[in-house]
């Protein structure tokens, strides 16, 4: 059935975070008094893709007016359907406020975090069900592949997206008119597709989302891309950690294919393409291309030195073309609305928008999508609503493992490819990380480089003992043992591994280490000489104590400390027993926050 | 070996495959099974090596069983700057044992994970599929024991 045949549409969340706070009983609930209130020719309940405002969620948009619930519970439904549906006046309770003392916001893009943003990737962001390729047609779904198969030349193809200057989201940013252009003209047939969605940054999930809310997009651009290059087979790269998005790419694909969007013979062109999906099994690695491209063949994913690059030799060493998620759905766009439109957003050197993804210290948390060239305090003010609780900015990490922290005096920064890399961050996949001043930049530097100490896959030295030796000095250093010359220590071997590793996971491993020094010494120097950690985080060089006249002798903290070492009496001052604490923190969370008598205090008491 | 007889006909016995059928094999298993590795060596006709290899290789596959409940804590970059890493050692030092393995009644492993995409939620710990959100350290005492209680 069309979408304008009903008279309001209520559109239930249903991306991982808003399903994970049961956004599906909602969904359940609204259709049960729908149909009890007999509405169900007037009024359509469906499922959408992610919002991207995955903090205030589960999230109901109701359209044609576009009323935004925020926060929704089964028990709201009744109020939806008697005073909204019914009623015709939006519930004022579940509509979005800044804070709790605001003026409601009804209208999705009256909210900040909406409204500033640029939607290319996300146009169909809270408008459409995912799992019915209808609801893709009526909106000029697969309207760009029509174009591509009936109307132009594969020259025409690659010469509108090379005009355009798309460059790859997925890290690197390499031009993806000009890569598709090397795998055309690679000698070898047959040639492969592979769309990379093995989204192992922590704290990027731009691509689950895309997955997850729009995968058809991602499939009409790989068959765009397909006809361009002239492959007939291409895989989709899925994350293991993704569940919902390999459902939901592995419906997209059946549906696709009975609709004769995929297959052979597509819409009467005499072109045949298919897709498979692949399902990862947990490595970071595997994100790299040629590592990804060994996992696909069955093997362990090692990558191999490039050159020759998969466009030459690639899968089953034939030529490969590989993009992420987030180009691949860029692509029907260019198509449909051409290279002039899509290059007149962004920066000199980097076109279009970009989707990140705001996480951490910051009220807003989500996916936003923004032109290139905005600034990072646009991001993260006015989009993001700032940090929580009053506390001060301190630094926003981007690119994931391989980034760097950017510190505040950094914040006017317009940002686009290179200025990141000129800041010594990097793009990365588009995870930006706040933080605020209880975030302590030497453990945050130790977590970044654990994390790609254990994901190396061995194979280079320098990057399989430089990581290791960096993260052995890291954590004396967290410990309270460090040595006054660590800090150039970490600085020498950190560059050796940036040197002499072959992929760019051992390349940047240092990155967040190196930046971390650069903009934040002074906390690796208290670290080092006085013992403390400035953010009360690091748990050897703090200790928890009680203020004494601030405890009521509530007793809560004695009776839930796990290790028995806080005593006291009722209604007499707590105190506690550093032999015994193991620094857990819980006396800190159950004491009462009208007393607030725990507190966290550096360096560690003896 | 039926079952696994049937896995490998699904993915047409071929190596490339081999991933998949290491997936499917853990999802009817809960683990890899040593006899269940070296049987599909044979039928493969590749070396135990490579097959170990790879179940070694990548972090999804565990070579030993696991417990009734898994329990995931999500260690992303945003669970990390909202405390995942205190969470995590509360729930070791609760269950007594280190992540990556069971306790000795069977209940339960302890597993990390380096994001789930749920960044909203952090810091997120999963127990069988479920995800909870917001997770503070004095939530976990409850967390566990209920999962005791439905044995």
């Amino acid at each position: 059935m069309k979408k304008n045949e009903f008279r309001m549409q209520l559109l239930i969340c249903a991306g991982t975070g808003c399903v994970a706070n049961k956004s599906l009983e909602v969904k359940d609930e609204l259709e049960k008094e729908i149909a009890r209130n007999k509405l169900e020719d007037q009024v359509r309940v469906a499922i959408t893709g992610c919002n991207g405002f995955c903090e205030r969620g589960p999230i109901v948009v109701v359209q044609p007016d576009g009323i935004f619930y925020q926060r929704v519970r089964k028990s709201d439904v009744s109020s939806i359907i008697n005073e909204h549906i019914l009623g015709g006046k939006p519930v004022t309770r579940l509509l979005y406020r800044q804070t709790a003392e605001s003026v409601p916001i009804p209208k999705m893009m009256d909210i900040d975090f909406f409204k500033h943003q640029t939607l290319i990737v996300f146009k169909n962001r809270s408008r459409l069900d995912p799992e019915n390729i209808t609801d893709y047609l009526n909106y000029d779904g697969y309207k760009a592949l029509e174009k591509a198969l009936k109307h132009m030349t594969p020259q025409e193809i690659i010469e509108e997206i090379k005009t355009s200057k798309l460059r790859g989201r997925g890290g690197a940013g390499f031009l993806t008119g000009l890569k598709w252009e090397l795998c055309r003209n690679a000698k070898h047939n047959p040639k492969f597709l592979i769309c990379n969605g093995d989204e192992g940054d922590p704290g990027a999930f731009m691509d689950r989302s895309v997955l997850e809310a729009d995968p058809h997009a991602v499939i009409e651009g790989m068959t765009i891309g397909a006809k361009a290059i002239g492959a007939q087979k291409g895989f989709i790269y899925v994350r293991n950690e993704y569940p919902l998005a390999l459902k939901r790419i592995r419906i997209a694909i059946a549906q696709a294919t009975d609709n004769g969007y995929l297959g052979e013979n597509i819409l009467g062109s005499g072109f045949d393409f298919s897709v498979d999906v692949v399902r990862g099994s947990g490595a970071f690695v595997c994100g790299e291309e040629t590592a990804l491209i060994a996992s696909i063949e069955g093997r362990v994913g090692r990558p191999r030195p490039r050159p020759p690059y998969p466009v030459e030799k690639g899968l089953w060493n034939k030529p490969t073309n590989i993009n992420n998620v987030e180009t691949w759905a860029n692509v029907p766009q260019i198509i449909l609305k051409g290279a002039q439109w899509f290059s007149s957003i962004g920066t000199e050197t980097s076109k279009g928008t970009k989707i990140f993804s705001l996480v951490g210290k910051i009220n807003n948390t989500g996916l936003v999508e923004v032109p290139m060239g905005i600034t990072l305090k646009k991001i993260i003010y006015d989009i993001g609503g700032g940090i929580p609780g009053a506390k001060r900015f301190k630094a926003v990490q981007t690119g994931g493992p391989s980034g760097g922290c950017i510190p505040h005096k950094l914040l006017d920064l317009p940002i686009d490819y290179e200025s990141l890399i000129d800041a010594g961050s990097m793009m990365g996949s588009g995870g930006m990380i706040v933080m605020d001043e209880d975030t302590c930049m030497v453990d945050v530097a130790r977590y970044f480089l654990n994390f790609t100490q254990e994901e190396s896959c061995g194979k280079c030295p320098s990057c399989r003992l430089g990581t290791k030796h960096m993260v052995n000095i890291l954590d004396r250093i967290i410990q309270g043992y460090g040595k006054t010359n660590d800090i150039e220590l970490l600085k020498e071997i950190g560059e050796n591994v940036k040197l002499s590793s072959l992929c760019g996971l051992g390349q940047t491993a240092a990155n967040p280490v190196l930046t971390t020094i650069k903009y934040f010494r002074s906390e690796y120097e208290a670290h080092i000489r006085e013992k403390r950690c400035p953010a009360l985080v690091c748990k050897a060089l703090i200790s928890y104590v009680i203020d004494q006249d601030k405890c009521k002798g509530c007793t809560i903290c004695a009776k839930k400390c796990p290790s028995g070492a806080i005593t006291g009496e009722p209604k007499k001052v707590h105190t506690i027993d550093q032999s015994k604490c193991t620094k857990c923190g819980i006396c800190i969370s159950v004491c009462p926050e009208k007393f607030g008598a725990v507190k966290k205090v550096t360096p560690a008491l003896k | 070996m039926e079952k696994v007889d049937n896995i490998l006909s699904k993915h047409n016995h071929k190596i490339s495959s081999i991933i998949q059928i290491l997936q499917d094999i853990q999802a009817d298993y809960n683990f890899l099974p040593k006899e269940v590795l070296k049987y599909v060596s044979q039928k493969l006709k590749i070396p135990l090596s490579s097959v170990y290899s790879i179940a070694t290789f990548y972090t999804a596959f565990s070579l030993i069983p696991r417990g009734k409940h898994i329990c995931t804590v999500c260690i992303g970059t945003a669970c990390h700057v909202r405390g995942a890493a205190n969470i995590l050692d509360c729930i070791s030092e609760r269950l007594k044992i280190e992540a990556g393995s069971t306790t000795e009644d069977n209940m339960f492993t302890l597993e990390t994970v380096n994001c789930l995409g749920a960044c909203a939620m952090a810091p997120i710990v999963v127990i069988d599929g479920n995800y909870h959100g917001q997770t503070t350290v004095d939530k976990i005492d409850k967390l566990i024991d209920e999962h005791y209680e439905k044995k």
